[in-house]
């Protein structure tokens, strides 16, 4: 909130201001929480699901400890090799030294949002290695020089001309192309040398069994594999609440994930990583990076259950409205605004006041994290530790002021209205927020307290009162 | 039964019309109805703004108010829920509790205390009904799409008792208008672009009169409807109910 140019509300402002956009935005996402409702609803044991899921979580992150050690042993004992890394910084480094054993200058990387939390392209890009990301949308958000905005589909802010353009300078396609399947098309056949050529290839990671030592990787396009399978050196980076204790668990987290995600029955590929094939190396990285410190946080720890599934952002009126770039974050949304505090509370303040607290992520939710009472949480927190913006706290104690002490109350309130009703010009213009786009309240001749106190009479009968709303033709707009 | 109005503090003093017809309602129905006149405000403002500590004035004033009925009823969810969830007090916090279980948003008061089979109210007009978050959520006055569950919704209960009303379908039956409180002012230009889509979705759909059981988002969608001059009216869900 420090720096207003980039502040939710700001951003937010200026993609909002683009109509068109807004439409097609909301419109898309939108689309896909009915696919999501429609999904689910072929479950009758949804909720049930749900509710399984949730709990397995919290299973994991009060004994997250021993299933790490349990993990770590056993994905050792299959051959991969385990690393750990407390930050960003850790990590981006395990990754170079991987790479420059090897004398390898070029990575593959399929989608992983922790990578771009820790910034790890442009770490190796520095460092003379090219990285390039395999996932489609990510693909375009990293020719266009933009993180993602959406943590399941990277670009869905780009007008697919948009795209087509990005295509053009970067790709050479021919100008004034958009059609999505010429241009997928396209992008294919340049990932396919890009697959066959890399020695070495990165992937995120969905699930991590505890009991068996193997993670899942889950995409629609396959390209984490086609990456796995041609690389020389496998490395997988994934953040340490990614555990799930047994094999059979994922019975019940894949069949939220997709449906939560995108409406589909199931991710096109789910693929288990136990192994390095023979003359391979299979490296995994796990990554704290904050998350034992929200796990110390009682009120947000169940945060660290989400499985990425972007429902909440679907869902998510504001987001819709707003894009996920307004999140200055590499995850957007609702989950990131409960997310990114914990990384940089003064950097994110503004992130949990994003929010009407309408409650429809938490109920969309696949792992039932309570994202709107956490927001409500880091308010509370974020004022305490005097991250609020200086206005907001000046009006908030006038507030609490005139409210609690009733004399106060009703002054305030008749000069309100008097101004309300004398010179709507003096509130009513650019400095009130609220006028921008909507009209005042017309100010009523007298409250409710003095119509009560002038028509009550003791033993709870009252003067009929006219009708304030009485009949509709008066209605009808000026 | 012994009932005390709570009224937010914006409908005091900009819709009496809604304090008076929630007033009229309840005697109609039957109950002893009690406005105690100090009463100012739940506190949500404040703590929903992250001002939660600054709030507790307010809520011991509020037990104050509020302690000794049989019931509190108050047409406001989001009020409501806030008291629900957060009234507490230093000294009488027995009370805080008493009142904590016993208030209710006026169309929960209605179906669940009062079970309201029946009402003599008659308006003649195609209502599309708008379903404010904290209420349906929050007090569960309405399932929601979200959850794979039996569909209920007290409020629509209630409408398709009066005479002549036709309850009209949205495109989205229960999406979020943007007031959110202070919401509606600090992230001005997303409030206001999801209050205009909620308000075209009842135009769209042939409403007459947009209405609902919080007056602060029918606030803030009447200052859409009004600054943009679109064929609707809004009213309280109170008002409605108390029509004859
Ligand atoms: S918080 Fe829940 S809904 Fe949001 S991305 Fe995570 S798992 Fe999905």
């Amino acid at each position: 909130m420090g720096n207003e140019t980039k502040d939710h509300a700001a951003l937010a402002e200026a993609f909002i201001r683009d109509e068109e956009r807004v439409d097609w935005h909301d419109g898309a996402l939108w689309w896909i929480r009915q696919k999501r409702d429609i999904a689910s609803r072929q479950i009758p044991e949804w909720e049930a699901l749900r509710e399984a899921a949730s709990r397995i979580k919290s299973h994991v992150l009060s004994n997250l400890h021993d299933y790490l050690l349990e993990f770590e042993a056993n994905a050792t004992r299959n051959g991969i090799r385990v690393h750990w890394a407390a930050d960003a910084a850790e990590h981006n480094a395990i990754v170079y030294s991987i790479l420059k054993e090897k004398g390898i200058r070029q990575m593959v990387k399929s989608k992983s949002m922790l990578t771009e939390e820790c910034h790890l392209n442009e770490y190796l890009i520095e460092r003379g290695v090219d990285v390039i990301n395999s996932d489609l949308g990510e693909y375009i958000q990293q020719l266009d020089n933009e993180p993602p905005s959406h943590i399941v589909l990277p670009c869905i802010h780009k007008r697919k001309e948009e795209i087509g353009e990005i295509f053009h300078e970067h790709l050479g396609t021919e100008k004034g192309v958009s059609d999505p399947t010429t241009l997928t098309r396209f992008a294919r056949r340049h990932l396919r040398d890009v697959f066959i050529t890399r020695r070495a290839a990165l992937t995120g990671v969905n699930f991590a069994v505890a009991e068996t030592g193997e993670y899942i990787v889950c995409t629609n396009e396959g390209n984490a594999d086609m990456g796995a399978h041609l690389s020389e050196v496998q490395i997988a980076s994934m953040g340490i609440e990614k555990i799930v204790p047994k094999k059979a668990h994922m019975g019940i987290f894949l069949r939220l994930l997709a449906r939560s995600a995108t409406g589909q029955p199931i991710t096109i590929y789910s693929s288990h990583f136990k192994k390095p094939r023979e003359g391979q190396e299979m490296h995994l990285i796990l990554v704290d990076m904050g998350r034992s410190r929200q796990l110390g946080r009682p009120e947000f720890r169940d945060s660290l259950k989400c499985i990425k599934c972007g429902a909440c952002m679907n869902t998510c009126p504001v987001y819709r409205k707003s894009g996920g770039l307004s999140y200055h974050n590499t995850i957007s949304g609702p989950i990131g605004a409960i997310l990114a505090p914990n990384l940089d509370m003064k950097k994110h303040a503004d992130l949990p006041f994003a929010s009407t607290l309408c409650g429809s992520c938490s109920n969309v939710c696949p792992v039932k994290i309570n994202i709107h009472d956490q927001l409500y949480q880091w308010r509370q927190v974020i004022v305490k530790e005097g991250y609020a913006a200086h206005t907001k706290v000046l009006g908030m104690k006038a507030m609490a002021w005139t409210f609690s002490s009733p004399g106060s109350f009703s002054t305030l309130g008749k000069a309100g209205r008097w101004v309300l009703n004398n010179i709507p010009v003096a509130v009513n213009n650019r400095f009130n927020p609220w006028f921008r786009q909507r009209d005042m309240p017309e100010g009523p001749k007298e409250s409710f307290s003095e119509w009560y106190a002038r028509n009550h009479r003791p033993g709870g009968a009252v003067d009929p009162a006219p009708k304030a709303s009485s009949d509709l033709q008066s209605i009808q707009p000026e | 039964m012994n009932v005390a109005l709570f009224l937010p503090c914006y409908v005091d003093q900009f819709y009496p019309q809604v304090g008076i017809s929630t007033l009229q309602l309840l005697e109609k129905l039957g109950c002893t109805v009690t406005y105690p006149l100090n009463q100012t405000c739940c506190g949500q403002p404040m703590a929903n703004s992250g001002f939660e500590k600054l709030a507790q004035d307010c809520n011991e004033l509020f037990v104050k108010n509020f302690a000794g009925f049989d019931a509190v009823v108050c047409p406001s969810g989001s009020c409501t829920l806030h008291v629900k969830d957060h009234l507490h007090s230093h000294d009488r916090e027995g009370d805080a509790q008493q009142i904590r279980s016993h208030i209710y948003e006026l169309t929960e008061f209605l179906t669940d205390v009062l079970k309201v089979e029946r009402l003599p109210a008659r308006f003649m007009h195609k209502v599309g009904l708008h379903q404010s978050c904290h209420g349906q959520r929050g007090l569960h006055l309405s399932q929601m799409s979200e959850l794979v569950a039996p569909p209920f919704s007290k409020p629509e209960k209630l409408l398709t008792m009066v005479e002549g009303l036709e309850l009209i379908a949205l495109d989205r039956k229960d999406e979020c208008c943007g007031f959110g409180g202070t919401f509606c002012v600090f992230e001005e230009a997303v409030s206001s672009r999801m209050g205009i889509d909620r308000v075209e979705d009842h135009v769209r759909n042939g409403a007459e009169v947009l209405t609902g059981g919080d007056m602060s988002c029918l606030m803030h969608l009447e200052g859409i409807v009004r600054r943009k001059k679109l064929p609707v009216r809004v009213m309280h869900i109170a008002e409605i109910l108390n029509q004859d």
